[in-house]
């Protein structure tokens, strides 16, 4: 690569993308939208560094990377969910859908939802939206009845060396239902994922979201969340970003009723090179709505944790109480924390506040544990661990706090390598 | 074991905006097996330094001298091989760690280190028990269990919660820095207690202190005075009566 003198491919990053929804259009639907995706993708590209939007986050992965002529099967799935339940400790009684290279896996899944729900609606206006929208082919489509508790239900996707995979989920509760929704990404070998989801929470509804993912270390992992909240509603997200060579986790929700609330909380743990962003843009478009955030990062090695969240808070939205925190502790001299809120907010009467921390572990602490016996290792796990509790805390089912707890404890195996100190 | 703890021409220094401030300014002590020793000294002499230096904290730079424990270089050993090896520091601003329970605190040490001395690590039921019995022998409140370490005890609380640690890590090498300060009557005796309950011919203890009041429910077989990074006299039991009676200046004067 030369950055001085991009090569064609390089300004037209998007090109093989495009390439590959003519390759594959005759046998898709949603056509108006695919075609207008195509086009503004072709028109504007993927976004580059220069973007505001993706300043701290280099997606160039997503275009630059190989892909070998052929992906692979499906013959890895089988063995990858299976390690989900011994290792990872999902339930395997929990009601799942999984996906395999962007594609329903019927004999995986445990569970049925109403299908793929198209991916048909509003005007392309964001890259990973739009690449999306171009070429998911699969997706769940859930629907929880008026006042119906629906449990949880569990959404993996699993992706193979050398594949692009595009999901489009569409969740919709219907007045006072409830689900807890859990999301697993994982893989193999190098490969790129997009998935949006796209939910609707009616009036006193309440959804739990709660996101793991867990993607192979050279994977490109990109989700959007779009979610309206409507009238004493709440949409409650957590995000464990732990894989992925370059990841973004970004939530737009809209405060559409009074009382409503959204939660964007998460914790990314990184070590090497890798990327992880969690960015989330919330609108307060009603009076008495509340938005909390609070969002962890442990950095090791070269790693680099972002966070961007924006908040807006219209006229109408009085009484509006937004909460913001992003906390980074960083093991090594070389991981980057990179924060950036944005409150722009139009009412008068609201409450809204925001903060950061970044910081080493604590070196009186570390000789407290280690002159009780703990060796340094185990030292630094548990003041980790401690400092992700009250992140953890805020996930209220508690099987799938406990899920989330195990990841990460995987994920110290793999910390030394990567380059904690 | 006449050296179970040798300490000889002890130098140490703490770094002070980039150059080193000496503190220890050659210890010498030898404290035999099966006994408690006391250090009195003024503020800033030094007590808390050796503490620290003798569990190995690394903000402090050892720049001569020698420590050796049970015939091994304690000074070559890692905080947490230390504890194996049976030295356990008493902090006099014990830690707080928000976010770890104390329990699974506790549990994690003492595994850690019967793990590290070949015994047989604890159960849940077995680790329970054994705290909840020394915890009541402490007159500590049940709670503070299961309390985040540290966090939001009293000042008493603190120094209880050290001597728990103590009791259950089962040291051979007790040092106590100023366990007793912010103590009131009866908490001390407690403490006393709880450190007189581990004496026996292999635990030995020293005991650090600005005051004779620990010393009269905890009897040491010798009391150091130390001031200015040195050991200035060594006497018996009488010697912390002398003190609390005349003060340090006599013994500053005779070192000057």
């Amino acid at each position: 690569m030369n950055a001085l003198a991009p090569s064609a491919a390089g300004r037209d990053n998007a090109a093989r993308f495009v390439a590959e929804y003519q390759g594959k259009r005759g046998r898709l639907g949603d056509l108006a939208a695919r075609d207008a995706a195509g086009d503004w993708l072709s028109r504007h590209g993927l976004p580059r560094r220069t973007e505001e939007a993706f300043k701290y986050t280099d997606l160039r992965p997503l275009w630059e990377r190989d892909r070998p002529a052929e992906p692979s099967g499906a013959g890895f799935a089988p063995a990858l969910l299976d390690s989900l339940f011994e290792r990872a400790g999902l339930d395997r009684d929990w009601p799942r859908l999984v996906f395999v290279n962007g594609q329903l896996d019927a004999a995986l899944s445990s569970t049925q939802s109403g299908g793929f729900a198209g991916v048909g609606g509003d005007t392309p206006d964001h890259a990973v939206v739009a690449l999306n929208t171009m070429l998911a082919e699969d997706g769940a489509s859930l629907h929880v009845p008026a006042g119906t508790d629906a449990g949880r239900l569990v959404i993996v996707s699993l992706c193979g060396p050398g594949t692009d995979a595009h999901l489009r989920h569409r969740v919709v509760l219907e007045r006072g239902a409830k689900l807890s929704l859990i999301e697993i990404a994982s893989g193999e070998g190098s490969y790129a994922g997009t998935v949006v989801s796209e939910i609707t929470v009616r009036e006193e509804a309440a959804l739990e979201h709660v996101r793991l993912q867990q993607d192979a270390a050279d994977a490109v992992s990109l989700s959007h969340v779009r979610a309206t909240v409507a009238e004493r509603a709440s949409y409650d997200g957590f995000n464990l970003a732990l894989g992925a060579a370059v990841a973004r986790h970004e939530v737009r929700a809209r405060l559409e009723g009074s009382y409503g609330i959204v939660h964007v909380n998460g914790a990314q743990l990184l070590g090497g090179t890798q990327v992880a962003d969690l960015t989330s843009a919330i609108v307060h478009a009603a009076p008495h709505t509340s938005s909390r955030q609070t969002v962890k990062n442990v950095l090791t090695g070269r790693a680099r944790g972002v966070f961007q969240g924006k908040i807006l808070v219209n006229r109408i939205a009085q009484k509006t109480d937004g909460y913001q925190m992003n906390q980074a502790l960083l093991l090594s001299e070389e991981a980057e924390i990179d924060a950036k809120p944005e409150l722009e907010i139009f009412a008068d009467d609201v409450k809204c506040s925001h903060g950061a921390t970044a910081g080493a572990l604590d070196e009186e602490q570390m000789f407290y544990l280690r002159s009780r016996g703990v060796p340094r290792a185990e030292a630094r796990a548990i003041l980790v661990r401690a400092f992700l509790e009250d992140a953890f805390d805020l996930v209220a089912d508690e099987p799938v706090r406990a899920l989330l707890e195990q990841a990460t404890e995987g994920w110290w195996d793999g910390a030394d390598a990567l380059g904690a100190s | 074991m006449s050296d179970f703890l040798r300490i000889e021409g002890l130098e140490a220094s703490i770094d002070d905006n980039g150059s080193p401030k000496p503190i220890l300014k050659g210890i010498d002590l030898v404290i035999p097996a099966g006994e408690v020793h006391a250090i009195m000294g003024p503020n800033g002499s030094g007590k808390s330094t050796l503490s620290y230096v003798l569990a190995g904290r690394e903000d402090y730079e050892v720049t001569g001298g020698s420590v050796s424990f049970k015939g091994q270089d304690l000074l070559a050993m890692e905080p947490e091989e230390r504890a194996a090896a049976g030295v356990f520091l008493a902090f006099q601003a014990p830690v707080e760690l928000p976010g770890v329970n104390n329990a699974n605190f506790l549990r994690t040490a003492v595994n850690a280190v019967r793990r590290a001395r070949g015994e047989e690590e604890y159960d849940a039921v077995q680790f329970l028990k054994a705290a909840r019995t020394k915890a009541k022998a402490l007159s500590m409140p049940e709670d503070l269990l299961k309390r985040n370490v540290n966090v939001g005890f009293s000042g008493g609380e603190k120094k209880r919660n050290e001597v728990l640690q103590m009791a259950m890590l089962n040291p051979s090498l007790a040092i106590l820095d100023e366990t007793d300060s912010g103590l009131d009557i009866d908490a001390l005796r407690i403490v006393a207690e709880g450190v007189n309950a581990l004496r026996s011919p292999s635990f030995s203890a020293l005991v650090i202190t600005h005051h004779q009041r620990l010393l009269d429910y905890l009897v040491p077989d010798k009391v150091h005075v130390m001031a200015r990074g040195r050991i200035l006299r060594t006497g018996g039991p009488e010697l912390a009566h002398q003190l609390e009676a005349e003060g340090y200046a006599s013994f500053l004067a005779e070192a000057a």
